[in-house]
């Protein structure tokens, strides 16, 4: 096995599904067979769906390359008074699809949920063109929309679980690039709430996706230090919970880290909220930078943006400096 | 999913109901005459795009699909996408008519606040199935549609009325192939084949012809009518195959756009979105009611 192939995991063959954890292809099994009326549709993502193939053949619709149509296709189930859950690449299945989502989904208020794989840098190997890093600017503008973003296979889980009966549509941003699990169970996480999964007043690092695992391992390097940095797991980015902002620039400074373009992202949306307060806390927002991104596994990728412990922690640093 | 199958209304309008092809052709004239109507009110609108599929419009309604004014969201009603939205305005005086909405609501149309707006939306008018106005995505829906009727064991069909100018749209070929693959014998394109999108001809715009061919190759029955024609209309829509069937159908509608008002149909471009003077419409409005009087 070349190097490139053991760091890039081919997360789309039926055998790496089999032998490595399957996390959403597991919960939506679980969800069709607790739930009648749930239906899930694929985008040529079939390969991690065999239980729910197995389980409810008949409520199982693979639509194949062709996400736009697969978008509109659950609307018209939903309207019909089916849950759909759509599985695609985040890079196409949102991106490419957001007027779909816009028009189909969100001013209709259709249920569906939009289950956005493989987002961020996480198919960073294959090229530009399968980075996801503007999805959450365009989501989060588009009305009646809910979108979160899990950290972690528990919280995957959860988010899955507990949109199930959201009114409206819900996008829910995975990624499959995290190492470290941030929650020892699967958590409770009310809708358009953040999860505080690290206590600290000296700082506070609110992040989401795979920031959080990322902002936990930094923050237990400078707990070593002596300093104690509050971390947020924001896996809700629509509706924002504007309180634990506000109760994070009581610290007085503030880092976003997020695996999404530096502008419309999370770290937009803490500014906006703080300037909304007129809250003065120092705000430093640690995202990918408005260029042309590189080309390379994920891993290398966040390496090279300084989404990493050793990243954060100097981002840290230089916060709590000033 | 609870399953109900088979009308169990009191007060649906069943299939096929009798009605003479001079009273639909009433009908689309009547449509003709409250699109005219409606614009002014509103200012502006779509004329032509409307006065061509105004006889499919009739005879769906007053002859072909089942409905239940009474209950708009009944589960084994007969669906219908407007995905060629833009023609909302030739939906709107049906609905009133069939006790959908009170017919006051027409009076507001074009007004800030109305629930009837220039393209359909389903939240806000009882009896729009889905909402349309971004083109080339209805027949999707419809396959979502069509694959829950399926899902439910229900028989109702699910009808879709798209421009031709909208199949230039890529979406539409991909709800296409999944509508085949699916094997939708209950889903219904209708192609209001005018020639004309809002740029102009179709043939020079982008050619999207042989349709019934193209759709042909994509797995679906097609069958080519005189789409300005009630008669032939009511014929296609009653010789559907039983929806249990295995291929969607593809009724394409040939058209005039601008038909049922002879200067519209010799300037048809003139009139995709426009607003007529005074004059204008009191001479449109002669030359229908003397038809209707004949």
């Amino acid at each position: 096995m070349s190097n490139v192939t053991s760091q890039m995991e081919d997360v789309f063959s039926e055998e790496a599904q089999a032998h490595s954890p399957n996390v959403v292809g597991d919960e939506l099994a679980r969800l069709v067979a607790a739930h009648p009326e749930v239906v899930v549709l694929s985008a040529d993502m079939g390969a991690a769906l065999g239980k729910v193939r197995e389980v409810a053949p008949e409520r199982y619709f693979d639509l194949g390359i062709a996400e736009t149509n697969t978008m509109s296709v659950a609307a018209g189930l939903a309207a019909s008074g089916f849950v759909p859950y759509v599985v695609s690449m985040a890079p196409f299945g949102m991106l490419k699809c957001a007027e779909q989502i816009r028009t189909d989904l969100a001013s209709t208020k259709m249920p569906v949920r939009i289950v956005a794989r493989l987002s961020g840098l996480a198919m960073g190997f294959f090229g530009a063109s399968h980075h996801a890093i503007e999805d959450l600017a365009i989501a989060r503008t588009i009305t009646n929309l809910t979108v979160c973003a899990p950290s972690d296979s528990a919280s995957t889980i959860a988010l899955l679980r507990s949109t199930y009966d959201v009114d409206g549509p819900v996008l829910i941003r995975t990624s499959e690039g995290i190492a470290r699990q941030v929650y020892d169970a699967v958590p409770t996480i009310p809708r358009g709430c953040f999860v505080e999964v690290r206590p600290g007043d000296d700082a506070a690092v609110i992040a989401t996706g795979v920031g959080v695992s990322i902002a936990l391992e930094a923050a237990e390097v400078l707990a070593g230090e002596g300093v104690q940095v509050r971390v947020l797991d924001a896996a809700y980015l629509k509706p924002l919970d504007e309180r634990a902002v506000v109760a994070a620039a009581g610290t007085g400074r503030i880092l976003t880290v997020e695996e999404h373009h530096v502008m419309g992202g999370l770290g937009t949306m803490v500014a906006e909220v703080l300037g909304r307060h007129g809250l003065g806390a120092r705000l430093e927002v640690h995202a990918l930078p408005d260029e042309d991104l590189e080309v390379g596994v994920p891993a290398a990728l966040l390496e090279r943006y300084g989404l990493t412990p050793a990243g954060v922690t100097a981002q840290l640093r230089h916060l709590l400096a000033g | 999913m609870t399953v109900t199958s088979g009308p169990s209304s009191a007060t649906a309008l069943e299939r096929n109901r009798p009605i003479g092809a001079d009273e639909l052709r009433a009908k689309a004239d009547w449509i003709r005459l409250e699109t005219i109507r409606l614009i002014d009110q509103a200012g502006l609108g779509h004329y032509s795009s409307t006065f061509s599929c105004a006889e499919a419009l009739a005879v769906l309604y007053y002859h072909t699909l089942r409905l239940d004014p009474a209950d708009p969201s009944w589960p084994d009603r007969d669906r219908f996408l407007l995905g060629k939205g833009h023609v909302a305005v030739g939906q709107w005086p049906i609905l009133a008519e069939l006790g959908y909405f009170p017919t006051a609501w027409l009076d507001g149309y074009g007004r800030l606040g109305s629930p009837l707006t220039d393209h359909p939306d389903m939240r806000k008018v009882p009896g729009v199935d889905f909402s349309s106005g971004s083109l080339g995505h209805n027949l999707s829906v419809g396959v979502g549609m069509g694959l829950a009727q399926r899902l439910r064991h229900g028989d109702a069909r699910v009808f879709v009325l798209t421009g031709d100018g909208e199949l230039q749209e890529g979406q539409v070929w991909e709800a296409a192939m999944s509508a085949s693959h699916y094997r939708l014998g209950n889903l219904v394109a209708i192609l209001d084949a005018n020639g004309f999108s809002g740029g102009g001809a179709t043939s020079v715009t982008l050619n999207i012809e042989p349709l019934a061919d193209r759709f042909a190759a994509f797995g679906w029955t097609t069958v080519e009518v005189d789409g300005n024609d009630v008669g032939a209309l009511a014929r296609a829509f009653d010789t559907l195959p039983d929806p249990s069937g295995d291929r969607p159908v593809c009724v394409v509608s040939r058209t005039r756009k601008g038909a049922g008002l002879a200067a519209m149909e010799a300037a048809p471009q003139a009139w995709h979105l426009g607003h007529m003077t005074e004059d204008e419409r009191a001479a449109a409005r002669a030359e229908i009611e003397a038809r209707m009087a004949r």
